[in-house]
């Protein structure tokens, strides 16, 4: 039957059904209600891991010779080059898919598979530290991480990167890349210095300013707009930012509020300032586009890798975890990410490639090894803000507070 | 036993349709009724509390998000009709033997994916872009213009991603219009205009009619285009209900949400067609 069918169209015009349909669907509503009356059940898991548990989740657990690797658009090189190079040392077999764009419909699309204990089809997953990233822990979604097979990982992850207060011990995760969140702006329109998140409320660009729609993002640069560091708010502070947000855009200050696709338009001139991921603008070619940590301190997010419980080839995925951790592995990924790496030791090598170089490229590497958003110094560092992690009730609280704003209430 | 047989086999025909609906709309409405009145969170659970708080706090805080979604499903309704229905009539009276290659044409576009021809509209609309970056160029139009990010964007993505859902049914019903009613028309001295007014016009309202409702009620409910094309300003309630479930994992929230928009919706139909309903129509015309 289709839209074109005469009959169908018919059947759309003129009134079916009774009143004695009507009732008898309702009962048959009520036997469901009936049935899902008795609500859903709490998942809560364990976030303390004893040393039996990560025993007991890896005892019988063999490679399989295989791997499925969920991750985020552009954190591979087109070519896959780190990938082929992992295959051929391992002989493990990769699918990589770039299926996450964002963490909380990531999160809806894996929630009910995990809370059922089935698999998502995937064995490892990228996921960025924040709300969804504790919801996944909460919940016991997570694999305890086997640390007496991440050699590498002990000898060579960056201070920074090891024991982050949003997962004790590296318990479930490694980090893959962290980045800032900061500014960019478009030099072609905005002709003043832009330092500070002030100038992201500054009435001149009225219009031509983008911030990040995700509540977190949107929450930490309101804090600082106000001097609050957002890793010791509170809900008081909360509420005066949401306050100072939803001023920004009532003055109608804003032009969107961004997920990934700010890049293009900070680049085409839509939108002039904008709330920015750091790696983003350094892989940009438009000269025009600059990034800024401003004065009140940009926030630092990492990407971590985690392997989800119900996984069904676990052992090939702490593999690959541990294997990128290999300066010579994760050299080259670096290269192309251009985000913080947790190897500090690449930077050595990536010197050493671009001493080899010539050209562009040569220049492109240098640029790289140097640059302080790539490799940042102890001081940047120290600089940086980072995400507050938020309780249960918390979080209900903070999205309830945050969450709104992005959508226009 | 033949009669009997004759009798069931209604019955047995719409079985695996019926049961279909059954598995995958009804029971999943029910459940997401008792889900709409559950109070709770993620890692604690969700429990049954008949929490009608849900239905007011969502109006309460989305209301205007409900208002806006009504108002651009109606003007998307509106231009929908206005495009669909000349196109639909020159189709169906001026297309000869190549209708249906017309009608293939017209669908053509819809054979890309919806998400990409949304975000394909991007690219053209950009504020320097092929289109407004000579117009301002030229002082066309002022410097800090933009279409990009407003409501005339979202509107115009509806329009135009709904567009065939009003073609089709309007095309049908011309397309069943007896011509010799219209001659008849003429015989009776009838001008052209009079001929469609009072013949052709009231003939195809019914088509109409099924347009409207397979335009207006999805457009509505939609958030690609609010997504991709709007701004802060154009919000729609399509959006606060996706992320309230996917991002936010309140689906107690969500579920009164769309229970919400599904009630709105249905009283709206209802009242439409009891005030435009077929018959009336019909007989509007009659007298």
């Amino acid at each position: 039957m289709s839209e074109n069918d005469p009959a169908f169209v018919r059947g759309l015009t003129r009134p079916r059904a009774g009143r004695r349909d009507f009732l008898r669907l309702m009962g048959a509503a009520g036997a469901g209600l009936a049935l899902s009356a008795c609500g859903v059940e709490g998942q809560g898991g364990k976030s303390k891991v004893s040393r039996n548990d990560v025993r007991e989740y890896w005892a019988g657990k063999a490679r399989n010779g295989k791997l499925n690797w969920a991750n985020w658009p552009g954190y591979m090189q087109d070519d896959h080059a780190t990938i082929k190079a992992f295959e051929k040392e391992t002989g493990i077999r990769v699918t990589y898919k770039e299926v996450i764009q964002e963490t909380g419909p990531w999160f809806g699309k894996i929630q009910a598979p995990l809370a059922a204990g089935q698999s998502i089809g995937f064995d490892l997953m990228v996921i960025t530290n924040g709300i969804q990233l504790e919801k996944c822990r909460q919940l016991g979604y997570l694999a305890p991480l086997d640390h007496g097979r991440l050699k590498n990982f002990a000898a060579h992850a960056g201070a920074g990167f090891k024991n982050p207060s949003y997962d004790p011990g590296n318990t479930f995760m490694l980090p893959y890349m962290s980045g800032i969140t900061g500014i960019a702006y478009n030099t072609n329109y905005v002709k003043d210095e832009i330092t500070s998140i002030a100038q992201l409320f500054d009435p001149k660009y009225k219009g031509r300013i983008g911030m990040m729609g995700d509540s977190q993002e949107l929450g930490n640069f309101g804090m600082l707009a106000l001097g609050v560091d957002p890793e010791k708010s509170t809900p008081a502070d909360w509420e005066k930012a949401a306050a100072k947000l939803r001023e920004q855009r009532e003055a109608k200050l804003i032009r969107k509020y961004y997920n990934q696709d700010y890049v293009d338009a900070v680049s085409k001139g839509d939108v002039w300032i904008t709330m920015a991921w750091s790696g983003d603008v350094y892989s940009l070619t438009s000269p025009d586009v600059k990034f800024v940590i401003p004065e009140e301190g940009g926030t630092l997010w990492t990407d971590n890798m985690c392997i989800p419980k119900t996984a069904e080839n676990p052992v090939d995925a702490l593999t690959l975890m541990d294997w990128l951790y290999l300066p010579a592995n994760n050299a080259p990924l670096t290269e192309y990410i251009n985000y913080i790496t947790p190897v500090p030791a690449t930077k050595a090598i990536v010197a050493a490639d671009a001493a080899k170089a010539k050209g562009d490229e040569k220049e492109e590497l240098t640029r790289l090894s140097t640059s302080p958003l790539v490799y940042p110094s102890e001081a940047d560092m120290a600089r940086l803000k980072h995400f507050r992690r938020l309780t249960q009730a918390e979080e209900t609280q903070y999205q309830k507070i945050f969450e709104p704003i992005a959508k226009g209430s | 036993m033949a009669a009997k047989s004759g009798r069931l086999a209604p019955y047995l025909m719409i079985l695996p349709s019926g049961l279909w609906l059954l598995a995958f709309f009804a029971i999943p409405l029910v459940l997401m009724v008792s889900l709409s009145l559950q109070t709770g969170n993620l890692v604690d659970g969700f429990q049954q509390t008949f929490h009608w708080r849900n239905y007011v706090d969502g109006l309460d805080t989305y209301g205007d998000k409900f208002v806006r979604s009504l108002w651009y499903g109606l003007l998307a309704t509106g231009a929908c009709i206005a495009l669909a229905y000349p196109a639909a009539y020159w189709i169906a009276f001026h297309g000869g033997r190549h209708k249906s290659t017309y009608l293939f044409l017209l669908l053509l576009p819809y054979f890309v994916s919806f998400v990409l021809r949304t975000v394909s509209w991007k690219l053209v609309l950009t504020d320097n872009g092929p289109i407004l970056g000579p117009l301002r160029d030229h002082g066309i139009v002022p410097d800090d213009f933009h279409i990009l990010d407003t409501a005339t964007a979202v509107v115009s993505g509806l329009t135009y991603n709904f567009l065939p859902f009003m073609v089709l049914p309007i095309y049908v019903a011309l397309e069943r219009v007896d011509h010799r009613v219209v001659e008849a028309a003429y015989d009776l001295y009838a001008s052209r205009l009079h001929a469609f007014t009072k013949v052709i016009l009231p003939l195809s309202l019914p088509g109409v009619f099924a347009g409207v409702i397979m335009t207006f009620v999805p457009i509505s409910a939609d958030y690609v285009n609010a997504e991709v094309l709007g701004g802060p300003q154009n919000t729609m309630i399509g959006n606060v209900i996706q992320s309230e479930y996917f991002g936010n994992s309140a689906y107690p929230v969500a579920s009164a949400l769309s229970f919400t928009l599904m009630a709105i919706l249905l009283i709206g139909i209802f009242v439409y067609a009891r005030t435009l309903g077929t018959k009336d129509v019909l007989e509007a015309a009659g007298r």
